[in-house]
C-alpha cells in the first residue's frame, strides 16, 4: 500500500505511488499504435517462411493492383540503405552485411523480404498474400553445436565454419591450478533461447515533412537517441533532421535496446511516399523477428580443494548468435565472462567464447543479458561441487564469498566490485526460510518417499552499465533540470523508462533536493527534440546513472538559486532548504517561485550570472555497480507426473540505497517470475530445419498468474560508493537470481536418484523421465 | 459488403458502416478512437484487449465489430467516466499493480468481472481468475494484492 | 491478425440458417472462439460467416425427465455457473470451468466447441463419459448422434456440411454417483495435454456404474470401455483403480508434440484416469 504524501516529508525511501499510473489505469496513455495521423499509410511485411533459401524472384504485380495498395518495396529498392547496425567491436569479428530487406538470400524464418504500403492495415495484410516469392530452399542449421560440426550447412557461404568470433580471457595460472586441484567438477550447462515477449510488440510510425526535410520516427524503444544517430546514418540524412520519439513503451526487457530493420524501413517509406506510415509488429512477428535472449551452451570446469575452496574456473561458451548481429549480439556473452566468478573470491579463470552463426533470429540483450547465463552457470557449479564434496550448499558459499572487508575487490575477470556484504542477504534469507527446519522436513519427506527440494542462489550482477570505455556507445547519462518561471520543475532525462517508474523516483529525488512538491516536478524523456542527447534505459542503469546526472544538475542549479536568493534578500549569507532561500542573519526568506520569477524577469542579475534557472549534467560513472542477493526456493515434485510445485520463494535483494520500496518490490517480483519462466516453462524452439515451433502465445508459455508463486521478500541495503545517490540498480537482479535457485532446488529434490544437473526448462515431462530412471 | 452497426460504448451510441472482418478491438481503437484496450497477441491468449460486452468481460480481438451490433460495451475509458477512479483502478494504483501499463486496461476489466462474480476471492481464485490476462512486468503479486484490496473496498 | 474478408449473415431462424448454409463457402459461427483466431491466422477463410446468435431457442438449459437438455449456443460460463447444471450434471460444469479463461468462457459455446472437435478440448471427455446425445438438425429433419459416434477424428465429427448442432443432452446424475474432470494443462494455451472425465456410482460398497471419457491423448476423444470393465463390480479401492487406469491408453495412437511426447501423454492418461476415478468415487461415497 502506497504512502500518502504530506508536505515537506522527505520522499526518498518511501512507498510513493507512481505518477505514471493515472494515465495507464484510465487507458489514456499514448503507445506507438495509438498514434493516428491524417492520410497515414500502413505497412505490412512479407517474411521468409524458410530458414535458408535463395530468392529467385519476387512477383508484386497482383499486390500492386489491389485497390488501396500504394507501393511494394523489395530488397532491390532499399539496397543502398545502410545496414542494420552492430555496435560490437571484438577483434576479428565477422559482420555479415545486414540489409533491411533480404537481397538474394534469406537466413532465418521471419527474415523480411518485402514490404507492402497501403491505405489501411487490412488491405496491407491482404496484399502480403498476393506477393509471390520464388524461394529455392537450402539446408539450414539451427543448433549452435551442430553448426560447428564438420560439414554443417554454412549460414553465410563466405564463412563455412559458421564462426563469427573467438574470444579468450584468462587470469592466473589456470593450467597449474587445475593440474594440482584436489577435486575438479565438470558440467555442460545450457541456457535456452528465450523470447522477450514484451506485452507491447515493437511498432514504428514515420512521418516526413518534405518542406523541412525533417523525419520523425516514433518507435517503441529503450534508446531513442542512439536510434536517432544510427537510423540517420542508415538513411543518409543529417542527424539533426531526424527526431526520434519513444512514447509510452509497453515493456522492453532488452528487446527494444536495439535498432531494427523496420525503423529505417519506415523512414525510407515515409520519405519515398511523403506520407506518414505505421507498422505494428504482430505477435507472430515478435516471436520470429525480434531478438531472442540467452542461447548458450556452456562447458564448465571448477577446480577446488577438498575443503570446498574454489581455486579455478574454466568456461567454454558456445553462443548461438543467430544469423546476423543486431546491435549488441556479440557483446552479450562477453558480459557472461565478466560475471563468471559470481560472488566468489577465486581469481584464476579462463574463458573461451565461440560465437556461432545459426539460421535463427539473432540473440541479443534480454533481461540480464549475459549475467543470468553466467550466474546460472556458477551457481549450478557451486552446487555440483558441494554435492561432490558432500557439503551443504550454504557452507560452500560462505567459504568462498568475498569478505565484506575486501571491497573494492578486483576480480579475475577485470572488474572492480564496489561494495558488498554477501553473507547478509544469505543469512536473512536462511532465517526467513527457517533453513534448518526445512532440511529436517526434507529428511522426513525423503524417508516418506517424497521429493522435496531446497535450492539457493547467491547472485551478483553488473549494474549501472556503465563506464563509457566498457560500452559500445558511451555509458554516461544526461539530465537537464529547469526551474520554470512559475517555480515548477522540469527534468529532462536521457533515460527511457518502459515501466520502471523513473518519473516517480526521479520526482522523489528532485522534490527532496529542491524542496518542491512531488507533483510540481515533471520528468520528460524519450523525445530527441525535447531532451538533450542521452543513452537510454538498459543494464539497470537508469537511476544509478541517469538519476545521478539529475542529482548533480540539481546541485549546480541550487548554487544559482542561492545566488539569486542572495540578491533578492540582499545578503551574502543564505541557505536553501524546503523550497526557500533564507538569509542566515535576518531569517528573511524568498520562495523558489519568487526566485524563479526574478531569474526569468531579469530586471536585475547577480554578478556574472545569466538569466534563467537551468543546469545540465552529463555524468560519466567511474565504475559499474554490483548488487547482490540470495534467493531460496522450496519445491516439491509430483512423483506421478513430474510436475514441480514452488512451495516457497524467498528473495532477499541488495540493490544499494532504495528510492521507492514499492517500485523495488515490483522489480523483484517481476524479475523472479521472468526467471521462473526460463527455469520452468519458456523455450524458443527451432526444429532441425530452422522452423520456429513456438511462434505464438498458444505454444510459448510465459508465466500466468496461476503459474507464479507468492514471493516472500526482504532487502538489505549496502550503499555503493560509485555514485552520490548510493543506488546500485534492481531491474535485472531477481531474474538473475531466480533460475539457478529454482534448478538447484529441483536438482536437490531429485538428488537421492543421483541427479546432479538438469537443463532448463524443467518441464514436467523432463522431470518424469528422470523419475523413470532416465538421467536427464 | 459493409454492415451498419449501432453500438453503445461507455454510454454513448455509435453508428458506423464496417467491414464484417473488422475486429472489435480495431473498431474501438481506430474507428471510435478509444485506444485504452490494447492488442498483445492474435490468438486470444493475452487479454490486453479485454472489454465488457453486455456486462461480460470478453477479448475484443476475438470478436468482430458486427457481432457487437446492438450491444453495450464498456472500455477502460468508461470506467472512470465521472472523473473518479473505479475502486479497481484505484487499487491498481495504490498497490503498484502495473509497470509498463500495457496489459493494465485488460487486467483491470478482467479484475472487475472477477470481483463482481466473486466478491471476496482468495489468492488462488484471483490467480486462476486472471488466467486470461498476461503480464510480463509485475510477476502478478501486486496485481493479486490490488484485486484483494479492491474487493475489500467494494464489499465494504 | 487480420482475417480475409467475408460476408456476415445473421439468420433469425433455423430454416434461414439452413438456406444460408447451402452455400459451400459458408461457415457457421457460434461463439467464434475457435473460428475467429483461425481466421485471423488465415488458417480459415470462409466466404460467408453465418452467425447463429439471433437464432432463437438455442441457449436454453432445461430438465426433461431424466435428461438435462442444453442448447448448443449455451456458453461455457453459463454451464459452469448455472445451479441446475452444477447440481444435476456436475461433470459438465467442471469441464466447462476447465476451459481456457473467463473471457473465452463468457463467449464460447458448447455447440461451437464440440463442432470444432479440437483433440485437446475439454468437453469431449465429459460428453463421452456422460454418453451424451447430440441432436443435429438439417433442413426438414433432425437426428441424434451419441458422443462416441460424434467425435470421429482430429477436427472431424459426424456433422454434415448442412447440419447444425441444436442441443446436447446428458443424463441427470443418479444418487450415489460422483464425477470428476481432471486435466494436465498445456501451460501456454490452457488446453488439455490430457483430460479425463470419470463418473462412478457406488452401490453397497461396490462400483455399480463407471464411465470414463478421455481427451487429448489421441486424434479424437473416446470412452475407455476397457477401464470401465475392469472397475465395475470392484470395491473401487486404490488398487482396483490403479489396475483399471493402467489400460486407458491401450490401443491408442497417442499424440506427440513439443508439449508432450506420446509416451508421456499415455502415462499422464493413466495418472489422470486414476485421479479422476478416485475423486469420483470419493464424491459418490460422500453422498
Amino acid at each position: 500500500m502506497a504512502t500518502t504524501i504530506t508536505k515537506l516529508d522527505t520522499l526518498v525511501g518511501r512507498k510513493i505511488k507512481r505518477k505514471e499510473d493515472p494515465r495507464l489505469i484510465t487507458g489514456t496513455a499514448t503507445y506507438v499504435d495509438d498514434i493516428q495521423m491524417p492520410g497515414m499509410y500502413h505497412a505490412c511485411i512479407v517474411r521468409s517462411p524458410h530458414a535458408a533459401a535463395h530468392i529467385r524472384g519476387i512477383e508484386t504485380k497482383a499486390a500492386l493492383e489491389l485497390p488501396g495498395v500504394v507501393a511494394v518495396y523489395t530488397g532491390a529498392d532499399v539496397k543502398d540503405v545502410g545496414p542494420v547496425p552492430c555496435g560490437a567491436s571484438l577483434p576479428g569479428l565477422r559482420v555479415p552485411h545486414h540489409h533491411i530487406l533480404a537481397q538474394d538470400r534469406v537466413y532465418y524464418v521471419g527474415h523480411p523480404v518485402a514490404v507492402v504500403v497501403a491505405r489501411d492495415r487490412y488491405i496491407a495484410r491482404d496484399a502480403v498474400d498476393l506477393i509471390e516469392v520464388d524461394f529455392d530452399p537450402t539446408d539450414a542449421v539451427a543448433d549452435p553445436e551442430k553448426a560447428l560440426a564438420e560439414g554443417a550447412p554454412a549460414v553465410h557461404p563466405q564463412w563455412p565454419d559458421n564462426i563469427a568470433f573467438n574470444y579468450h580471457q584468462e587470469n592466473g595460472e589456470v593450467d597449474k591450478v587445475f593440474a594440482e586441484a584436489e577435486v575438479v567438477v565438470k558440467q555442460r550447462i545450457t541456457s535456452q533461447r528465450l523470447i522477450p515477449c514484451s506485452m507491447e510488440t515493437r511498432g514504428v510510425v514515420a512521418d516526413y515533412r518534405s518542406g523541412e526535410k525533417a523525419l520523425t520516427i516514433y518507435s517503441s524503444s529503450q534508446i531513442p537517441h542512439l536510434m536517432r544517430s544510427l537510423v540517420a546514418g542508415m538513411l543518409g540524412i543529417p542527424e539533426n533532421k531526424l527526431r526520434v520519439v519513444a512514447p509510452e513503451v509497453g515493456g522492453g526487457f532488452g528487446c527494444k535496446l536495439n535498432v531494427y530493420a523496420e525503423e529505417a524501413l519506415m523512414g525510407f517509406i515515409a520519405i519515398r511516399t511523403g506520407k506518414p506510415v505505421k507498422w505494428i509488429e504482430s505477435r507472430r512477428e515478435h516471436m520470429q523477428a525480434t531478438i531472442h535472449g540467452r542461447g548458450h551452451v556452456d562447458y564448465y570446469e571448477i577446480a577446488a580443494r577438498r575443503d570446498g575452496v574454489i581455486t579455478g574456473i574454466k568456461l567454454k561458451l558456445i553462443q548461438d548468435l543467430g544469423s546476423y548481429h543486431q546491435l549488441l549480439t556479440p557483446v552479450i556473452p562477453t558480459l557472461s565472462v565478466l560475471m563468471m566468478p559470481g560472488l566468489y573470491r577465486c581469481k584464476t579463470v579462463r574463458a573461451d567464447i565461440v560465437g556461432v552463426f545459426t539460421n535463427c533470429v539473432p540473440t541479443d540483450a534480454y533481461r540480464g543479458a549475459g549475467r543470468p547465463e553466467a550466474t546460472h552457470g556458477i551457481e549450478r557449479m557451486v552446487d555440483i561441487l558441494a554435492a561432490e564434496l558432500k557439503m551443504d550448499p550454504v557452507e560452500i558459499r560462505l567459504k568462498n564469498f568475498i569478505h565484506s572487508d575486501e571491497f573494492p575487490y578486483a576480480t579475475g575477470t577485470g572488474l572492480m566490485y564496489d561494495s558488498g556484504d554477501y553473507t547478509k542477504p544469505l543469512k536473512t534469507a536462511l532465517e526467513m526460510a527457517n533453513y534448518n527446519e526445512l532440511r529436517a522436513e526434507q529428511t522426513k519427506a525423503r524417508a516418506a518417499g517424497r521429493y522435496m527440494g531446497i535450492g539457493l542462489s547467491t547472485y551478483g550482477e553488473i549494474c549501472a552499465i556503465g563506464p563509457s570505455p566498457a560500452t559500445p556507445a558511451g555509458g554516461w547519462e544526461s539530465a537537464t533540470v529547469r526551474v520554470e518561471p512559475s517555480g515548477t520543475v522540469t527534468v529532462l532525462t536521457g533515460i527511457k523508462p518502459q515501466g520502471q517508474g523513473e518519473e516517480t523516483t526521479f520526482s522523489q529525488i528532485a522534490a527532496d533536493e529542491l524542496g518542491v512538491g512531488f507533483d510540481d516536478v515533471v520528468v520528460m524523456h524519450g523525445d530527441t527534440s525535447v531532451v538533450q542527447y542521452g543513452i537510454g534505459t538498459f543494464g539497470s542503469r537508469a537511476t544509478a546513472i541517469g538519476g545521478t546526472a539529475m542529482y548533480l544538475a540539481i546541485q549546480e542549479l541550487k548554487t544559482k538559486i542561492k545566488r539569486f536568493g542572495a540578491m533578492l534578500l540582499d545578503s551574502d549569507d543564505v541557505s536553501y532548504a524546503n523550497g526557500r532561500c533564507t538569509c542566515n542573519k535576518s531569517g528573511k526568506s524568498v520562495s523558489l517561485a519568487e526566485i524563479a520569477g526574478a531569474a526569468h524577469r531579469a530586471m536585475k542579475l547577480p554578478a556574472n550570472t545569466e538569466p534563467g534557472l537551468v543546469a545540465s549534467n552529463f555524468w560519466e560513472p567511474p565504475n559499474f555497480t554490483f548488487p547482490f542477493g540470495a534467493h531460496i526456493v522450496v519445491t516439491e515434485i509430483d512423483k506421478d507426473t513430474g510436475a514441480i510445485e514452488i512451495r516457497r520463494y524467498i528473495a532477499v535483494d541488495d540493490c544499494g540505497k532504495v528510492i521507492n520500496p514499492l517500485i523495488v518490490a515490483g522489480q523483484v517480483q517481476g524479475g523472479v517470475v521472468q526467471g521462473l519462466g526460463q527455469a520452468l516453462y519458456e523455450h524458443g524452439i527451432y526444429d532441425d530445419s530452422g522452423q520456429l515451433l513456438t511462434g505464438e502465445f498458444m505454444d510459448y508459455a510465459i508465466p500466468k498468474a496461476s503459474m507464479s508463486p507468492n514471493i516472500e521478500m526482504a532487502s538489505t541495503e549496502t550503499p555503493t560508493p560509485v555514485n552520490p545517490l548510493r543506488v546500485k540498480g534492481v531491474g535485472e537482479a531477481a531474474t538473475i537470481g531466480c533460475s539457478p535457485a529454482v534448478v538447484n532446488s529441483v536438482v536437490d529434490a531429485l538428488s537421492p536418484l543421483g541427479v546432479r544437473h538438469l537443463d532448463m526448462p524443467l518441464t514436467s515431462e523432463k522431470i518424469w523421465k528422470v523419475l523413470q530412471g532416465g538421467r536427464a | 459488403m459493409k454492415k451498419s452497426i449501432t453500438v453503445t460504448i461507455n454510454g454513448t451510441k455509435h453508428t458506423h458502416d464496417v467491414e464484417p472482418r473488422l475486429l472489435l478491438i480495431h473498431y474501438l481503437r481506430e474507428v471510435v478512437g478509444l485506444t485504452g484496450p490494447h492488442i498483445g497477441c492474435e490468438t486470444s491468449i493475452c487479454g490486453a484487449c479485454t472489454v465488457s460486452v453486455d456486462g461480460k468481460a470478453i477479448k475484443s480481438c476475438a470478436m468482430f465489430a458486427v457481432q457487437a451490433d446492438g450491444r453495450e460495451i464498456l472500455t477502460i475509458e468508461g470506467l472512470s467516466a465521472d472523473g473518479k477512479l473505479h475502486p479497481v483502478q484505484q487499487a491498481f494504483w495504490e498497490e503498484h499493480g502495473l509497470q509498463c501499463g500495457y496489459c493494465t486496461p485488460g487486467m483491470i476489466m478482467a479484475s472487475k468481472q472477477l470481483i463482481e462474480r466473486n466478491p471476496s476471492p482468495t489468492e488462488s481464485e484471483i490467480r486462476h481468475g486472471l488466467e486470461g490476462n498476461l503480464c510480463r512486468c509485475t510477476g502478478y503479486q501486486h496485481i493479486v494484492a490490488a484485486v484483494k484490496a479492491a474487493a475489500a473496498k467494494m464489499g465494504a | 491478425m487480420i482475417a480475409q474478408n467475408f460476408d456476415y449473415l445473421t439468420p433469425v431462424s433455423l430454416a434461414e440458417a439452413f438456406d444460408l448454409l447451402n452455400d459451400p463457402g459458408a461457415k457457421v459461427m457460434a461463439g467464434g472462439m475457435s473460428l475467429i483466431p483461425m481466421m485471423k491466422l488465415r488458417l480459415a477463410a470462409p466466404e460467408r460467416v453465418v452467425d447463429l446468435r439471433h437464432v432463437p431457442g438455442l441457449n436454453k438449459i432445461q430438465q426433461d425427465g431424466a435428461m438435462l437438455r442444453i442448447g448448443a449456443m449455451t456458453t461455457h460460463h453459463e454451464l459452469e455457473s448455472t445451479p441446475l447444471v452444477r447440481a444435476a450434471c456436475p461433470l459438465l460444469a467442471q469441464a466447462a470451468a476447465a476451459i481456457g479463461d473467463v473471457q473465452v468462457r463468457n463467449v464460447g459455446t458448447i455447440g461451437g466447441s464440440i463442432a470444432h472437435a479440437d483433440p485437446s478440448a475439454d468437453y469431449p471427455a465429459a460428453l463421452q463419459a456422460l454418453e451424451a446425445e447430440i441432436r443435429i438438425a438439417h433442413r426438414g429433419g433432425e437426428r441424434t448422434v451419441l458422443a462416441k459416434d460424434f467425435f470421429q477424428d482430429t477436427f472431424t465429427t459426424a456433422l454434415e456440411p448442412n447440419e447444425l448442432i441444436v442441443e446436447i443432452s446428458v443424463p441427470l446424475e443418479a444418487k450415489c454417483t460422483g464425477a470428476s474432470y481432471q486435466k494436465m494443462l498445456q501451460p501456454a494455451s490452457g488446453f488439455a495435454i490430457v483430460g479425463i472425465a470419470a463418473r462412478v456410482s457406488m452401490d453397497g460398497g461396490k462400483v455399480s456404474m463407471v464411465r470414463v471419457g478421455v481427451t487429448g491423448l489421441g486424434g479424437s476423444s473416446y470412452r475407455a470401455a476397457n477401464v470401465e470393465a475392469l472397475l465395475v463390480g470392484s470395491e473401487g479401492s486404490a488398487a482396483d483403480i490403479g489396475k483399471a487406469a493402467a489400460v486407458v491408453a491401450e490401443g491408442i495412437d497417442a499424440n506427440s508434440d513439443i508439449h508432450a511426447s506420446a509416451e508421456y501423454r499415455a502415462h499422464l492418461a493413466r495418472v489422470y484416469t486414476a485421479r479422476a476415478l478416485s475423486a469420483a468415487i470419493a464424491r459418490a461415497e460422500a453422498q
